[in-house]
């Protein structure tokens, strides 16, 4: 097991802070290093794609858990796995695709692992389908602040503090994950254009529950009439008869191409209101009206970004902010005025995108709730940032939403409760499971969770 | 915690009556800091400033330090740190002395430097591995536009303030890759109470300047910091002017 001390970020570069980096190789060897953590504590650590600080903690250790990444037993009858925590959703969909099941949930991107999945209990376009990643672990093990080993179990408050509790209630070293049957490995794709938010509210409410897989990219440097235009992007995996012939003797490839890696020093500054509005643009146009039963690749259609390693240095040196909100149904007038104030203050976000939440799940810090859900990433060297983002977390929570802890970077603590209101009774359990504080984060020192 | 745009959750003002820490303070506590720590001599100044902090809604506590007293920096600043983390440290004491004066009276000169520069090292070297312990924060040290090249107007604080920077720009350069961050801010000529009644230099900045200053420089983690920005081309100037021409001008 070694371990070296290193400056640590989230995968949107804001804020380093330097770590003892352990990586355990065993189970043993994970819980020798919880029971080393000493003073400052630890935190599990899995491909390091969570936005803000939540896999950081500053001058204590940070258990990087992808050396634990070993898929144990796939029962391919009747669709469970059980594999190591640090096994990452690509892993998974290299072994469980020919076999014919895919991954219950995936976000944006292949690289993260069971672990963190469940960590911050993730989403994915078809969450108004299937709830959040954690709705479908049946176990998990939990390595816990005393450095014993507890078997998990939905329903129990143990599990509810851990789906979505940021690696705080312990480590987690392996889980059962219920799978999702498959006939092909391709998507099959509707997309239209919508011209305005009204519209893209409109479509989504009235259409999204035909489709599996749904979510909309929203151009938030269209300014007047053009407030909110989208492109909807939806679909459902390929069903065997659907594929042309040459295609059907082997349905289940899985193949991923990648680009080679954006540079380590990317020139800052290209990312301008000008230049990423005129990507927008031709973005936009260059959807199709409406075009249906298009097959695409899994990574086309779910990870695109993933085509690109290294794809957040593009921001340069000063990183960006991921920003993620979700407000309830009826409370639309809310989204409206956010997306206003956004498209008002001029971000230069080409990644912003809009999905439809189904219902939430029992994590008590889970994300998830019945409504809308907005992301976008935004150049943290953006004047005014800061105080724009407050006023949007302010409209955020007095409608009754919340901000996203996986992608958070600079939420006020003093809002926190008021988004999570199940936040006393994490608390509480995480003083009896781990008195010492053993697990820590600097999310967890920032927002007092 | 410091949040994506580098600003404070913690402060602690080494100097906790100097106008532009308070200033700096006030800015901050607007935007994330909830806890202050005012460090200098006790007196009703220091009460006062930890008051008007109290009443913009931060919790502030006030501690008894002594630049001139090196010996007891680690005692000081070790029962703050254990306390809790400190994401910045505002390094903000000084005085400026009476060149003339202090001319006349070496020890009143020699005063001058073991505050600006001895005090400074001592306090500068225990906050800074306390930072490194915990793993992160900013020590933010106010240097001086006189310290880039001394003048006979003021050679005697000019230099001690030469060596506080050249101290905080190898302390950076020491500390690279600990989680710890280190900038060093150069303000030109700052109306306030410490240079009250002199006659003002060119470029002549405010406390609130300087501190609008540092809140950009914590979000883009600079290591230098100009106050106004444009003294950074003009004692750029300055500092390779021919020493037979830079002694006539009437600075």
């Amino acid at each position: 097991m070694s371990a070296d001390t290193v400056s640590v970020t989230g995968w949107g570069r804001t804020a380093p802070t330097a770590a003892r980096l352990v990586r355990p190789r065993t189970y043993e060897e994970a819980a020798a290093a919880v029971r080393a953590c000493g003073a400052r504590g630890g935190i599990p650590r899995g491909l390091g794609r969570a936005y803000g600080d939540a896999a950081q903690n500053a001058g204590g250790a940070v258990l990087d858990m992808t050396g634990l990444d070993r898929v144990h037993a796939v029962d391919a009858a009747g669709g469970t796995v059980l594999c190591d925590a640090g096994v990452s959703l690509h892993r998974l969909m290299e072994v469980l695709l020919p076999l014919g099941w895919f991954v219950p949930v995936t976000p944006g991107t292949r690289y993260v692992t069971v672990g963190g999945a469940i960590g911050a209990d993730i989403h994915g376009k078809n969450h108004h389908v299937s709830g959040s990643f954690a709705r479908h672990v049946l176990a998990l093990e939990l390595l816990t602040a005393d450095g014993e080993v507890r078997t998990v179990l939905p329903g129990t408050p143990l599990f509810d503090a851990t789906a979505g509790g940021m690696g705080l209630t312990g480590v987690i070293l392996t889980a059962t994950v219920r799978l999702q049957p498959v006939e092909t490995s391709l998507m099959s794709v509707d997309t239209e254009r919508a011209r305005d938010l009204d519209d893209l509210l409109a479509r989504l409410t009235a259409t999204d529950h035909r489709y599996r897989y749904s979510v909309a990219w929203i151009d938030l440097l269209a300014r007047g009439a053009a407030t909110g235009r989208a492109v909807l992007t939806r679909g459902d995996h390929a069903p065997l008869d659907a594929l042309p012939a040459r295609r059907r003797a082997r349905p289940l490839d899985f193949r991923t191409a990648r680009l080679p890696a954006a540079p380590a020093r990317f020139p800052e500054g290209l990312l301008t209101r000008t230049t990423v509005g005129l990507f927008n643009t031709v973005w936009y146009h260059k959807a199709p009206r409406a075009q249906t039963g298009r097959l695409r690749p899994i990574p086309a259609f779910f990870h695109p970004l993933d085509g690109v390693p290294h794809w957040n240095r593009v921001y340069g040196r000063g990183g960006f902010v991921q920003y993620q909100f979700v407000v309830g149904h009826g409370r639309e007038e809310a989204l409206r005025r956010i997306v206003r104030r956004i498209a008002e203050h001029r971000c230069p976000s080409f990644l912003a995108v809009l999905k439809r939440f189904g219902e939430g799940d029992a994590g008590w810090l889970s994300f998830p709730v019945p409504g809308w859900t907005l992301a976008l990433d935004i150049p943290a060297n953006l004047p005014g940032l800061g105080p724009l983002l407050d006023g949007l977390d302010e409209e955020v929570a007095a409608a009754g939403g919340r901000v996203y802890l996986a992608k958070d970077s600079r939420l006020r603590p003093e809002l926190l409760a008021a988004m999570y209101p199940r936040l006393d009774e994490f608390r509480a359990l995480r003083a009896e499971l781990d008195p010492r504080g053993v697990f820590v984060s600097d999310l967890s020192r920032r927002l007092a969770l | 915690m410091k949040d994506a745009f580098g600003l404070p959750q913690s402060l602690l003002v080494l100097g906790g009556t100097s106008e532009i820490a308070l200033a700096t303070a006030r800015r901050l506590i607007a935007r994330r800091t909830r806890t202050v720590w005012l460090a200098g001599r006790p007196s009703p100044a220091l009460d006062g400033a930890a008051e008007e902090l109290r009443a913009l809604g931060a919790e502030v506590r006030t501690v008894a330090f002594d630049a001139l007293d090196p010996a007891s920096h680690e005692a000081v600043l070790g029962k703050v740190f254990a306390e809790g983390d400190i994401d910045l440290v505002l390094l903000a004491f000084g005085i400026l002395g009476d060149q003339a004066h202090d001319e006349r009276e070496p020890l009143n000169a020699v005063r001058v430097a073991q505050t600006n520069y001895t005090g400074a090292v001592s306090s500068g070297l225990v906050a800074a591995r306390a930072l490194q312990d915990q793993g992160h924060g900013s020590l933010v040290v106010l240097s001086s536009v006189a310290g880039e090249r001394a003048r006979r107007a003021n050679f005697i604080y000019g230099s001690s303030k030469a060596g506080l920077d050249a101290f905080a720009q190898g302390l950076g350069d020491a500390l690279l890759g600990t989680g710890v961050h280190v900038m060093v801010v150069r303000p030109g000529f700052v109306r306030s109470r410490m240079t009250a009644g002199r006659q003002e230099a060119p470029l002549a900045t405010t406390p609130g300047a300087v501190a609008a200053a540092i809140e950009l420089g914590l979000r883009r983690r600079s290591e230098t910091v100009w106050v106004p920005g444009t003294l950074r081309v003009v004692m750029s100037a300055v500092r390779h002017l021919p020493r037979g021409v830079f002694r006539r001008l009437p600075l």
